[in-house]
């Protein structure tokens, strides 16, 4: 029983001059790339505002209250724009949250067979791997003429709601939102689902240990538990939203004026710069350029709130 | 965003006519001897003109419009002289003039031509040669109706504006008579992307109707008072056909190949001509190219002339520093101008009347001294060039 002992020296020897300089360099390294991205992002945002400067400096704030379009005259201003991209978002949210909330559910409990709910979340993250093309071209072909119908029947029945008092010819805000609420789908539930089954299994047994119901234990445990998570996915599923172009600019309709009603044909930010820039000249250019720094400042304003929020919530 | 780069990088690649097979130097007979070569057997007297020492690679960039018969031209002459690989890129009117002043690219074509001060920029020098037409006009989908509708220049301007709002307005009846039209509701398709073929529409119907130039005006894109907006000629014609009730301006060929109705418009003599490559070629010849070939029929004269027609052109320096290129450049020209012509009508365009093709034949005959252009018998060029 006598295994030579291990030279101490050998194994505990002060870091050489060469891993020195290694763990020096990679720290180095880490904080040049982090550094890169926040550069990147500012750059962006720098040369968005250059080229912006001559609308900044000819329509001013009023860029943000004005209502019209109109290169030939060049008259700029994006308040329909901006309304249409807030609503359309907020369609999408209003379809989409409660889908995809549920769907996080079911595949975080054990109401199905594990493999059947493997299966299924593999089926909702495909959803995210869809070319927005196709979402959009699967919106002309598919969900317009079945939205056109449905539609009829709102503007028929309930056409004395604002939302509903014109017919649905074909593209508008309706189509578009619907479209941005599969598109947004996964990413609420697999983020949400993701918090839900990351929370403490202590949890879900103390609160059956009490008595609760599932019901209860669902609405009153878990989810109160995985709020900040559930938010923080509804935030970045707004984002999505905000930003979403092709297929938006295929569905939307492309009319820059605010119609309250959701069956008539709007426009969205992210829409004009994709239809208009390719052949625009001049101050338009610089308007576009404006509008896009307005898409920007927009989806700060969104990450902020949704930063604040889960903050907020995340007492649990 | 994405998807719209990965379509791009697609076409692109798709554009990019890669071909590297060499064949021996063909030389004139009658007039060539290029240096680099000296024994040849000439069989087509059209492939013999040029002889170039090297591969010669054309980049052009511009209007979408065009884009199909130039790359089907492209394509051919490449098969004819495999020395000369051209890319056309078709982003649009405003973008390949854009590159063409930055002098990234050998061409540039358009769907409106060069503004003066554009021209200016260029210290080469630019030409702006007419290489086909295409007429647009106003599909719509109305099941039921069979017949072709008639539409009087200021009925279309009305649908336009929004004042006419149904399919069965008494100004739509009266100049139909004998058509049951339905109570349908009218629905405005147009361009929600900048493009050439809005601006030509626009001209139209500013030079037909104060009350549009005044509301509207004209331009690549523009304020519509009513209506939804559709990305492209596709999407355009793609929204008429799924929604009854629609009316919308698309490209006579996208109208032909998805056998779309469209209307017979009132021309500026009160006529109504069919809308088809006659009529169109017509139209061009009513209007005189003037010296620049920048001429616009914005409402053409004569009695079979179809109302809205335009050129579209190609824009080239008018020197360049690589001689192969410019000589190049020019029997391309030549090809579309002679063989050219007899596919463009195939595909929904207008061939060039023939005293077009001899003033444009005559203006490309400057870009190279060392390659005679000879359109239509080979009377085009005024003076014959010294061969080198």
């Amino acid at each position: 029983m006598n295994t030579p002992a291990p030279n101490p020296a050998k194994i505990i020897r002060p870091p050489s001059q060469w891993d020195k300089s290694l763990d020096r360099g990679f720290i180095w390294l880490t904080r040049f790339f982090a550094l890169a991205i926040a550069g990147i992002l500012l750059w962006i945002a720098v040369q968005v505002t250059i080229q912006a400067a001559p609308a900044i400096q000819s329509s001013g704030l009023g860029f943000i209250f004005e209502s019209t379009w109109d290169p030939v005259k060049d008259q700029y201003g994006v308040l329909p724009q901006i309304y249409g991209t807030m609503v359309s978002a907020l369609i999408a949210l209003i379809l989409a949250v409660p889908i995809g909330v549920g769907t996080a559910l079911l595949l975080s409990e054990n109401f199905l067979p594990l493999p059947i709910r493997t299966v299924m979340v593999f089926l909702v993250e495909l959803l995210a791997a869809i070319p927005s093309v196709v979402y959009g071209l699967w919106g002309i072909f598919v969900l317009i003429p079945i939205l056109k119908e449905v539609g009829g029947w709102l503007h028929s029945q309930l056409g004395w709601i604002p939302f509903f008092n014109t017919p649905l010819a074909g593209p508008g805000m309706l189509p578009a939102g619907v479209v941005l609420a599969i598109m947004i789908l996964p990413i609420i539930t697999a983020i949400s689902r993701d918090s839900l089954i990351s929370l403490p299994p202590e949890l879900r047994q103390a609160s059956l240990g009490l008595g609760a119901t599932r019901w209860e234990t669902i609405f009153q445990v878990l989810i109160p538990a995985a709020i900040s998570g559930i938010v923080g996915a509804v935030m970045l599923a707004l984002g999505r939203a905000m930003g979403e172009t092709m297929a938006v600019t295929m569905l939307i309709g492309n009319a820059n004026n605010i119609n309250i009603s959701i069956l008539a044909p709007a426009n969205t930010i992210a829409s004009l710069l994709a239809s208009q820039f390719a052949e625009a000249s001049g101050l338009q250019i610089s308007s576009l350029m404006y509008a896009a720094l307005i898409l920007f400042l927009l989806t700060l304003l969104v990450n902020v709130l949704a930063e604040l929020i889960v903050q907020k919530v995340k007492r649990i | 965003m994405n998807s719209s780069r990965l379509v791009a990088a697609v076409s692109t690649v798709a554009l990019t006519v890669s071909l590297a097979a060499c064949s021996e130097q063909p030389t004139n007979t009658t007039e060539g001897n290029s240096p680099s070569s000296s024994t040849s057997s000439s069989t087509a007297p059209g492939a013999d003109k040029l002889a170039l020492a090297n591969n010669i690679s054309l980049t052009g960039a511009g209007a979408t419009f065009p884009a199909p018969l130039y790359q089907k031209w492209f394509a051919e002459f490449n098969k004819k002289h495999p020395k000369v690989q051209i890319n056309y890129q078709s982003v649009g009117s405003g973008a390949g003039v854009e590159q063409l002043i930055k002098g990234t690219v050998d061409f540039g074509a358009s769907d409106v031509g060069m503004k003066e001060e554009e021209i200016k920029k260029v210290s080469k020098g630019i030409i702006m040669l007419p290489m086909t037409a295409g007429s647009i006009v106003m599909a719509y989908n109305l099941p039921g109706v069979d017949a072709e509708i008639k539409l009087p220049r200021a009925v279309y301007v009305d649908i336009l504006l929004g004042k006419i709002k149904t399919w069965d307005d008494p100004k739509i009846v009266a100049a139909n008579p004998g058509l049951k039209l339905p109570n349908t509701a009218i629905t405005v398709v147009y361009r929600s992307d900048g493009s050439g073929t809005t601006a030509v529409f626009t001209k139209h119907l500013s030079t037909i109707s104060p009350d549009w130039k005044t509301a509207v005006g004209d331009g690549k894109s523009v304020k519509w008072p009513v209506g939804v907006g559709a990305k492209g000629n596709e999407g355009v014609t793609a929204q008429i056909q799924q929604t009854p009730g629609a009316i919308g301006y698309i490209e006579y060929g996208y109208a032909k190949q998805n056998k779309i109705a469209f209307a017979t418009l009132e021309n500026k003599a009160g006529k109504y001509p069919k809308p088809s490559e006659e009529s169109a070629s017509k139209s061009l010849a009513s209007v005189t190219l003037p010296e620049n070939l920048k001429a616009s029929v914005s409402d053409p004269e004569g009695d079979d002339s179809y109302p809205i027609v335009t050129y579209t052109w190609l824009l080239v320096y008018k020197q360049y520093a690589d001689a192969d290129k410019a000589k190049a450049l020019e029997a391309v020209i030549e090809y579309g101008l002679t063989e050219g012509q007899k596919v463009s009508s195939e595909i929904g365009y207008v061939p060039l009347p023939s005293n077009v093709v001899e003033k444009v034949g005559a203006a490309a005959q400057t870009i190279s001294p060392d390659y005679k252009t000879e359109v239509g018998g080979g009377t085009a060029s005024p003076t014959p060039k010294p061969s080198k």
